[in-house]
This record gives structure tokens, C-alpha cells and sequence, in this order.
């Protein structure tokens, strides 16, 4: 990553990303093109959705910026290792209670078992989890494992929080409680998000910005800053201004679809 | 927390946790269905001592109650078939545990790289299509036709489903699972111990119990071939056919039936016991 000096000032002078994806391009082993041409910054304090047509390479995105893959060509450079990453499963250990599963990550990373005990115990009353915390994942309903898989990734307070259609499988009530739950989480940790969805209004609703992708190969077609304040008043769904703004979101993502 | 916008929580959130719905009620209870089978055997049992064999050839099939009274309620009977019987079950536990062992660490060393798995799979595969039968005279050959001889037929017989089923119940551990490892960068030995093992747990003991079965399979086996020492239930079995001892002999494969039973529920309820609470198995 270090190798290059010769163009230093222009990323000098804008404002610090955490992670930043130029000119990436993801080919896999078997020749599929998931992504090309993308760049994409995301700003400390950014809260930043995706949505595209599936298969248009939304979790590609995030294996980027993980590490757990590596782009073809271009740069991902993320700034931080303190990465929470939140699957569309909510991939608990069935054989541990909440809470030793939300021990888990501090116990790969060695933290020392007095402290882990501590930020479990937190991260369980942030979620709402407290008085599960001997539940087997079995016991628990979808909102709930979810929660949990949330909880075990605050226990590392990432600086960086990628979520891949967290919230897809859940009913509609469940995810609306749980999109304001993140957004409590969101103003009081302050971590920078980067959100998959394939729902229009959860994105518009959870971010400071939208960005729609196009089918493949996929590459960003349009980009939305989200004016509304955080934290966000839940009533904000049924405003005019909301539904003008999914209105345009739509919009380009249908103009993604045909192209 | 001031910022919280949805209602307490409440049992809602909760799963209750429904059994799979039964069938059908039924109003016979379920232990008369097994009742009549057995009785009906019995019935027939009966019938062909009495009627379809004559007081010579009774001896064939003698009826249910002669087995009681001229066998089990002998002391004298009752206590070789007993010692027969413990001897039986030593040996059959020694081998399951061997078996266990080895199956186990077969399948976690094939688990670890691709190249032991392909070198060291065929072997597994080999072990269980070879008719261990034919094998067994060579066994006493080499290992002598003593104790040690017969724990190794009982190894040999176990091994297999030990092997396979802690190798499926490691390569089933979810994808999404070993990421969430690989992301934070757990160790081989770490995603071992704290992923692949306990995922295989149910897997290993449904193996085990399958195995047990075949251990004391292979104890009785092993004893009709290894006479030299103390007799098991194998070699009293033989005697007794030999000598047409038919009640002692029906004795005999009680014992060896109800030890085959037994073993096999006590490593059920072992199953149930550790990973019973957090498994959710299809069987119940
Ligand atoms: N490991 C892989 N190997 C080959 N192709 C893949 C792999 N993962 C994803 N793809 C392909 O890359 C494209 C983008 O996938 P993905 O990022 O999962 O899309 P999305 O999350 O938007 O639905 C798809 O066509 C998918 O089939
Ligand atoms: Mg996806």
C-alpha cells in the first residue's frame, strides 16, 4: 500500500475516509465480474446504504472491505481494524448462550476474560438483550438472534460497521424497531456504517447518504445525501420530504435496472 | 436511554418453542401397539413348540417359559451367562473407546488439509467393504486368540462410522460461520476447538452409537474365534450349541440382545445429555 508517493496531496487535502474503494474492480476465480469502476469514500460519522438489484455485487462490497476478499484491480484502503460485520444470518454459535456468544469476537481478539465479561454485559444492555443472556440461539425469535449477532459485534467498538441485509429476513415490525435501535447505536457510538438493503425506505430512513447500483457487472450510478437530522424522528417516515426523496432513490434505481 | 423508541419488551419477542405437531392424537396409548406385536410373537412361538414340533424336536425352539426355568432362574447358568455377558461388555467398551479415538482424530487430521483427506479417505472407505470376517483369522494369527485379539476385531468393526461422521459433522459447519472465524483471525487450532469440534458434537455421538452396536458385534464375533481365556458370550453361545443346550443358548442371546440394547440407550441418553439441550435434532 505504501509503494506509491507520487500523488499524495490531492488525497491529503480531502477529508479523512475510513474507507475508501478507486477505480475497483472484482473479478472472482471463475471470471465473474462483480464489480467495476467503483469509488466510493465513507467519512467518520457516516452512515452510508447501498441498495441495487441482487447480484449486482453489494456483498462483494463489503468482502472488500473487510479483507476477507481482495479487489482485482484498484485500491481499498480501510483505516481501521476495528471492523463490526453483521450478516444477513445471524451466524451464532448454537451450542452458546447470548451471551457467550457475544463473547466470542473479544475471545478470538485475546481480550483478557475479566473485560470481555464487561463488554459483553454492555453491549447486552445496548441491545436490549438483558434477561436473555442464558438463552439458547434455538429460543430466540429472528429480531433476537439479530440483536445478538449486534451485540457481539459492539463488543469490539468498531470504528467501522458493515452490515449485509441485516434485517431482510425480519418482519416488518421487528425491522422497524430494530432500524431505530441502530440509530440510537448510530448517535451514541458515532461509528462509520456501511449498510446493504434491498428496502428503499430503510436506507433512505438509517442513512446520511444513499448510493444506488446498477446490475452487472456493478458500479455506483447514483448518490443521495440524506438532509434529515440524526437522531431521526420515527414520524419522519410520513413526511412529504421523505417520501419525495425514496420517490428519487426509486427512481434511479429502476433508470439502474434498464441500463 | 432517552432516545428509545419502541414499547418495552415483552414474551413476544420470545420463540415459544412448539413441538412439531403430533401426527394424530391418538387415544391408544403408545406402548399397546408393541404390546400386541409381542404377544402375537409369543402366540406363534408357542404354537410351533407345541404343535409343529414333536417332543424330540422340541429342543429346536423350546417354549418361552423353559428358557426361565431351565436357564435364567439357575443360578449356576444364570451367573456364567452374567460373567459371559461382563466379559463381553469390557471388551466391547475397550474397542468403542479405541475406535472412538482413532476415528475421531482420523477425521480430524483428514479435516486439517485437503492432501490428507485425499490420501487418507480411500483407506477409510477400504476398511468398511472389507468383510472384517475374513480378516479375523489372521487377527488371532498375529495378535494371538486371547483378549487383545478380540478388542482389535471390535476396533476394526467401530471405526468407520466413527471416522465418516466426525468428518461430515466438520466439513458441515456453516460458511458463514468459519468467516466470521477468518475474519478475526482465529487460528486453526482455535476454529478446531471452538467451531468445527463442538458443530461435529451431535454427529460424533450419533456415530458412536451406531458404533457401540457393532462393538459388541465384533466382542461376540471375536469370541467364537478366540477361545484361549476366559470364556465371553460368544464362546458360551458356541458351547452350548454344541452341546444343544437349547434353553441355555436362548438364555444366551437374551443376554447378548438386552446387552446390545443397552448399550445403545445408555449412549443415546449420553447424546441427549451433552448436546441434547442445544441441538435441534429431527428425531425426538
Ligand atoms: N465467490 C464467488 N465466486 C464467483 N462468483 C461470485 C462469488 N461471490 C459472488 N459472486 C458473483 O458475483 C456477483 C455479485 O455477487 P454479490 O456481491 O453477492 O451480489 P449481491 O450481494 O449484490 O446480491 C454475482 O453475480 C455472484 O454470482
Ligand atoms: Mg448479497
Amino acid at each position: 500500500m505504501p509503494v506509491q508517493t507520487a500523488e499524495p496531496l490531492i488525497a491529503a487535502t480531502t477529508a479523512p475516509t475510513i474507507v475508501g474503494f478507486s477505480s475497483v474492480e472484482m473479478k472472482y476465480p471463475d471470471g465473474t465480474i462483480a464489480l467495476s469502476g467503483v469509488d466510493l469514500d465513507i467519512a467518520p460519522g457516516e452512515f452510508v446504504s447501498v441498495v441495487g438489484p441482487s447480484g449486482c455485487g453489494k456483498s462483494t462490497l463489503l468482502r472488500l472491505a473487510s479483507g476477507l476478499e481482495h479487489a482485482s484491480s484498484g485500491e481499498v484502503d480501510v483505516a481501521t481494524d476495528r471492523i463490526g460485520y453483521v450478516f444477513q444470518d445471524a451466524t451464532l454459535l448454537p451450542w452458546r448462550s447470548v451471551e457467550r456468544n457475544v463473547e466470542l469476537l473479544a475471545e478470538l481478539h485475546g481480550v483478557p476474560s475479566a473485560e470481555r465479561k464487561a463488554k459483553a454485559k454492555a453491549a447486552i444492555g445496548l441491545t436490549d438483550l438483558t434477561g436473555f443472556e442464558k438463552h439458547l440461539p434455538k429460543q430466540l425469535s429472528g429480531g433476537m438472534k439479530m440483536r445478538t449477532s449486534l451485540a457481539r459485534a459492539l463488543t469490539l467498538d468498531p470504528e467501522l460497521f458493515l452490515f449485509d441485509e441485516p434485517f431482510g429476513a425480519l418482519d416488518e415490525i421487528t425491522r422497524e424497531r430494530l432500524n431505530d435501535e441502530l440509530i440510537r447505536l448510530f448517535a451514541e457510538r458515532r461509528f462509520a456504517g456501511l449498510f446493504i438493503t434491498h428496502s428503499v425506505s430503510e436506507a433512505v430512513y438509517l442513512s446520511t447518504r444513499v448510493v444506488v447500483m446498477s446490475g452487472r457487472p456493478g458500479g455506483i450510478v447514483a448518490e443521495f445525501e440524506v438532509p434529515f437530522p440524526m437522531p431521526r424522528d420515527p414520524e419522519i417516515r410520513y413526511s412529504a420530504e421523505f417520501a419525495a426523496l425514496t420517490g428519487e432513490v426509486h427512481h434511479a434505481l429502476r433508470k439502474g435496472y434498464s441500463a | 436511554m432517552t432516545t428509545t423508541v419502541w414499547a418495552p419488551k415483552t414474551e413476544v419477542e420470545t420463540k415459544s418453542i412448539v413441538k412439531p405437531a403430533a401426527r394424530r392424537k391418538s387415544r391408544v396409548p403408545s406402548f399397546v401397539p408393541p404390546l400386541i406385536v409381542a404377544t402375537a410373537v409369543l402366540a406363534v412361538w408357542y404354537l410351533v413348540s407345541y404343535v409343529f414340533l414333536d417332543q424330540t424336536r422340541r429342543f429346536l425352539l423350546p417354549p418361552p417359559h423353559e428358557i426361565f426355568t431351565g436357564a435364567i432362574f439357575v443360578p449356576d447358568i444364570l451367573a456364567d451367562i452374567g460373567l459371559a455377558s461382563l466379559r463381553t461388555t469390557i471388551v466391547a467398551l475397550i474397542g468403542l473407546l479405541i475406535a472412538i479415538v482413532l476415528g475421531v482424530a482420523w477425521a480430524v487430521a483428514m479435516s486439517q488439509a485437503r492432501w490428507l483427506e485425499t490420501s487418507l479417505f480411500p483407506y477409510a472407505v477400504i476398511l468398511q467393504c472389507i468383510p472384517i470376517l475374513a480378516l479375523v483369522p489372521l487377527i488371532g494369527f498375529w495378535f494371538g486368540f486371547e483378549y487383545p485379539a478380540r478388542v482389535i476385531v471390535c476396533v476394526m468393526i467401530a471405526l468407520f462410522p466413527m471416522v465418516s461422521n466426525t468428518l461430515f459433522g466438520i466439513q458441515s459447519v456453516d460458511p458463514g460461520q468459519r468467516e466470521l472465524f477468518r475474519l478475526h483471525g482465529a487460528a486453526r487450532w482455535t476454529v478446531l476447538r471452538k467451531l468445527e469440534f463442538p458443530n461435529a458434537l451431535p454427529a460424533i455421538f450419533a456415530g458412536m452409537r451406531i458404533s457401540a452396536g457393532l462393538a459388541v458385534v465384533g466382542a461376540i464375533v471375536g469370541d467364537f474365534f478366540f477361545r484361549r481365556g476366559e470364556p465371553g458370550l460368544g464362546a458360551l453361545i458356541s458351547n452350548y450349541q454344541a452341546q444343544i443346550q437349547s434353553e441355555e443358548l436362548f438364555a444366551a442371546i437374551i443376554a447378548a440382545s438386552l446387552l446390545g440394547i443397552v448399550i445403545f440407550a445408555a449412549f443415546g441418553w449420553l447424546s441427549r445429555a451433552v448436546v441434547g439441550t442445544w441441538y435441534e435434532s429431527s428425531d425426538r
